[in-house]
């Protein structure tokens, strides 16, 4: 446990409950509404009949698809999602109609009224059902159950297998998570008296949002503000899932011209909302005699669900890092999104790499046992090295390559090399065995080749000293904000506290893509850097005179702005006052673009990420003899995050990390029966407890990175992406059992 | 329709509504207190954390017929005592929040341990917490901050 001082400049709104969030806002003549479900997992000729409802106490209206007047269709790839169901039901989460009543038990009584009727078809629940060249095509307009095959092709695996030393064939399996974030989508619409809707919702992306309500309603995304309120935690979970709440609370105060708000209870949100892809992989892997990797195959399936949300991006993380953190010269893999009916799959926190992740370090540790060679020695042989090569043909010279110095930091500190000997191996003299394993990655950091990389920044000086300040980058609860603050309080040379930041609209700040893919401090952290450059190149040149120097010649630090000497400088409050006086504001917009990424189609070819986050974690098990019970007793994790801005929330990322990471491995997992999801509370589908989690340390390691204009790359999706293949190997120290599939299960007759 | 008589930060109530009405909507639908948040509606998450006589309940599973003659204690009341203070500080120096949503059942949670133990050990504050669900922070930082509100709060409980 460590003990630093946190800053984050929601804390105390957070702590003493004024934070409100998008269910804690009410309005004047607030109307609520809530969605309509049908029990059918596929089926057509929809009818939805509301007249029963519609004449109940208090409803207002009943909405179905013919009242949009936009496109019924969203997504973010696709406009293949349904925000209202138009005539086809693809999935149990489909929302079929909507219900608007002057309270929420009215809308309740009133939407369990509503009719809705359809004929069923026959669902597409599995990935192989859905590769049957006889299966009936779920995505509209296609002739292929198969969304997206991302292909990567280096070398010639083929030829090389014949010559390996050991040739292991396993295949893995990962199950569907849901993120589980604490608060359940909620959104409240409020029409403005200049005819723009305002939004408050719970979403990590409001400019997708916007774009989401913008086109369901048919206007401009100047009619439309959305807010940046609180929210109670995404995980990838909020993006366009959350945007279609939003874009239906507002179809209903367009409507009836009156706030609605359409807030989700547990059942809703689980039933309704994207998970994250269950993956079937395939991997051979050959070795030399010494334990080099010579060469790779793989082939993979990621259920996407009905809708393909963001499946080609999820599958193409997948594709790029298909052989985690190891330079293999011949590689061949396959990876496809496949459509099924079960509900969609989408963005979580990790986005395609925890799967593989689960393949590749578990691969490497049963070439290591069968070689006789250390998993350590096995994994340093092969791993990516400074102006090494990837398996994308991308040079990693751009940055440190820190992935040996970070192992080496966590093998130390927890004494991995004699406790790896300590290992129990089946056998032990108590009813427990004990077990330690580790698993290294490299995650390339923001969107890279699957997006467009930019962000904004404003700084709106005030000429009383204090300073306004904001991002494109939506505050998730992860603390971006204080990052931003901290950044800009560093670059400018003052004190933090004349810093505030702002809370921000899709109409005060350009668009700057999506808070995800780890790229909040990297993109917006950059754009605060180019903000404060301009701002001091603007201070420097109407106050140069003053300070008796060039205006290259200004310095800014200790809440000053400095001469060439010490009897030449300003405060800050002076310098603000100048500005005035010249009729200057001082304000600075920047914008910072990622530096360029490429990637080639057919081959799988190119510089996937313009950088990498390089990653260790070790994992202490006790697996009690009798049960089977699975026990995480200690976890020490090292990430090189480029440079850290606020180390307790650096450290806090890799415990929470870690955290949803332990759930993956040993606990969770969404249950569809027939397309239906049978754990749709947190009673049922359970994620880790206070008393579920071991200690955790974390390590922080710092190579500046020079791409990010902060040197700082990131933190949150690193930490969870590796904890269960860390988990399944000490498992397998543990019992002697490997484990191929999520949730790790011991069966108690298996030890004996 | 009986009468339902309590005391809610530390103010005197008189409801006059169904008793079957969940004490959670009461406090955030008709007094406006919405620090106790919905993330279950079941009980499994404690997100809707107040004290009932200075015990931690889930205010989603509470009836308000419930409450009769008991004293509600929700965070906006609790945040302005002195020992409201002192977990309020220590959860903020400790980093203990993150999205938040948590965040004020768990400081009833801890309010509700620390009468009850003013100098907990690890595993008790786990064992308090566990009623309360962050997918956050992986606990961590949570438990550092009740810990810091024991020391620093010696005597006050």
């Amino acid at each position: 446990m460590a003990r630093i001082r946190a800053y984050r400049n929601d804390a105390e709104a957070k702590v003493t409950g004024t934070a409100r969030y998008a269910d804690d806002y009410s309005f004047p003549g607030m109307l609520h509404m809530v969605p309509v479900y049908a029990d059918y997992v596929s089926a057509r000729n929809l009818a939805v009949n509301g007249a029963e409802a519609l004449a109940q106490p208090g409803c207002i209206a009943v909405l179905t698809a013919s009242d949009v007047p936009g496109n019924c269709r969203y997504g973010q790839i696709e406009e293949d999602y349904p925000i209202l169901a138009e005539g086809t039901i693809r999935s149990w989460g489909d929302v079929t109609a909507l219900v608007i009543a002057e309270t929420r038990e009215q809308a309740l009584q009133a939407a369990s009224l509503v009719k809705v009727t359809a004929e069923p078809m026959e669902p597409v629940l599995t990935i192989e059902a859905a590769l049957d060249p006889y299966a009936p095509i779920i995505p509209e307009g296609k002739d292929s159950n198969i969304v997206v095959h991302h292909r990567l092709r280096h070398g010639d695996p083929e030829a090389v297998f014949d010559q390996c030393e050991l040739v292991i064939e396993e295949d893995f399996h990962t199950q569907v998570i849901e993120q589980a974030y604490m608060e359940p989508e909620s959104c409240v619409c409020v029409p403005r008296h200049d005819g723009v809707l305002e939004i408050y919702g719970s979403m990590q992306h409001p400019f997708s949002t916007r774009r989401f309500v913008s086109s369901f309603l048919d206007e401009p995304f100047s009619a439309i503000e959305v807010y940046t309120i609180p929210m109670g935690g995404g995980f990838g979970g909020k993006d366009d899932n959350a945007a279609a709440v939003c874009a239906r609370a507002a179809l209903g105060a367009r409507i009836t011209g009156r706030p609605v708000k359409l807030t989700y209870n547990r059942e809703w949100s689980v039933r309704e909302t994207y998970k994250r892809h269950p993956y079937r992989m395939h991997y051979k892997m050959g070795f030399s005699s010494e334990g080099k990797i010579e060469a790779v195959e793989t082939t993979m399936y990621a259920d996407s669900g009905a809708y393909l949300s963001v499946t080609p991006w999820v599958t193409w993380r997948s594709t790029a890092q298909c052989c985690g953190p190891y330079g293999v010269e011949h590689v061949k893999a396959d990876v496809y999104g496949v459509a099924t009916n079960n509900v969609f799959r989408g963005a979580m926190r990790g986005f395609g790499a925890p799967q593989v992740n689960f393949a590749v370090e578990q691969l490497i540790d049963i070439g290591a046992h069968r070689l006789g060679i250390h998993p350590l020695g096995m994994r340093r042989m092969n791993m990516v090295k400074q102006n090494g090569e990837t398996v994308t043909g991308q040079i990693l010279d751009k940055h440190t390559v820190s992935l040996e110095e970070v192992m080496n930091s966590v093998v130390h500190h927890i004494g991995y090399r004699k406790k790896y000997e300590q290992c129990s191996r089946g056998t032990s003299d108590n009813d427990e065995l004990y077990g330690i394993g580790l698993s290294v990655s490299y995650r390339g950091s923001s969107l890279g080749a699957e997006g467009m990389d930019y962000c904004s920044c404003v700084i709106n000086g005030q000429h009383d000293g204090s300073i306004l300040l904001e991002t494109g980058i939506h505050e998730n609860g992860q603390g971006s904000e204080s990052v931003m603050m901290l950044i800009l309080a560093e670059e400018l040379g003052i004190d933090r506290k004349r810093i505030r930041y702002r809370r921000s609209s899709t109409s005060t700040i350009p668009d700057s893509g999506t808070t995800v893919a780890t790229r909040g401090t990297i993109m917006g952290g950059s754009s605060v850097v180019v903000a404060a450059q301009k701002l001091k190149e603007l201070i420097s040149s109407h106050i140069a005179q003053r300070l008796k120097c060039s205006s290259d010649e200004v310095t800014f630090h200790d809440d000053k702005i400095w001469g060439l000497t010490y009897d030449n400088s300003l405060t800050w409050e002076e310098a603000m006052k100048e500005l005035y006086l010249q009729r200057v504001a001082p304000y600075a917009f920047g914008t910072y673009q990622g530096p360029d990424v490429s990637w080639d189609d057919t081959t799988g070819q190119g510089d996937a990420y313009f950088t990498y986050v390089y990653s260790c974690q070790c994992a202490e098990v006790m697996v009690h003899k009798h049960t089977g019970k699975i026990r995480v007793t200690n976890v020490v994790a090292g990430h090189d995050v480029g440079k850290a801005i606020n180390r307790a929330m650096v450290l806090g990322q890799m415990y929470g990390g870690i955290t949803q990471g332990i759930g993956m491995t040993l606990m969770e997992q969404v249950q569809e029966a027939g397309g239906k999801i049978t754990n749709l509370n947190l009673g049922t589908y359970r994620i880790p407890r206070s008393t579920d989690i071991p200690e955790m340390e974390g390590i922080i390691i710092e190579h500046y990175d020079p791409l990010s204009l902060t040197g700082a790359k990131g933190i949150g999706e690193p930490a969870i992406e590796l904890i269960a293949p860390a988990i399944a190997n000490a498992v397998y120290h543990a019992t002697g059992i490997r484990c191929t599939s999520l949730p790790l299960k011991i069966r108690p007759e298996d030890l004996s | 329709m009986n009468e339902i008589h309590c005391r809610i930060n530390g103010t005197d109530y008189t409801f006059s509504f169904p008793g079957e009405r969940r004490l959670l909507d009461v406090l955030r639908e008709d007094l406006q207190l919405t620090a106790a948040k919905e993330g279950c509606g079941e009980g499994e998450c404690g997100a809707c954390s107040v004290l009932k006589d200075r015990r931690v309940v889930n205010s989603c599973m509470i009836p308000v017929a419930a409450v009769e003659g008991c004293e509600i204690m929700t965070l906006e009341g609790f945040r302005q005592t002195p020992e409201g203070r002192c977990i309020v500080e220590a959860f903020s120096d400790s980093g203990a929040v993150q999205c938040g949503f948590c965040t004020p059942g768990m400081v009833m949670a801890a309010a509700s341990l620390l009468f009850e133990n003013p100098d907990p050990s690890e595993v008790q504050i786990r064992t308090a917490l566990s009623g309360n669900l962050c997918r956050c922070t992986g606990y961590d930082m949570i438990v550092q901050g009740v810990r810091l509100a024991a020391e620093r709060g010696r005597g006050l409980w």
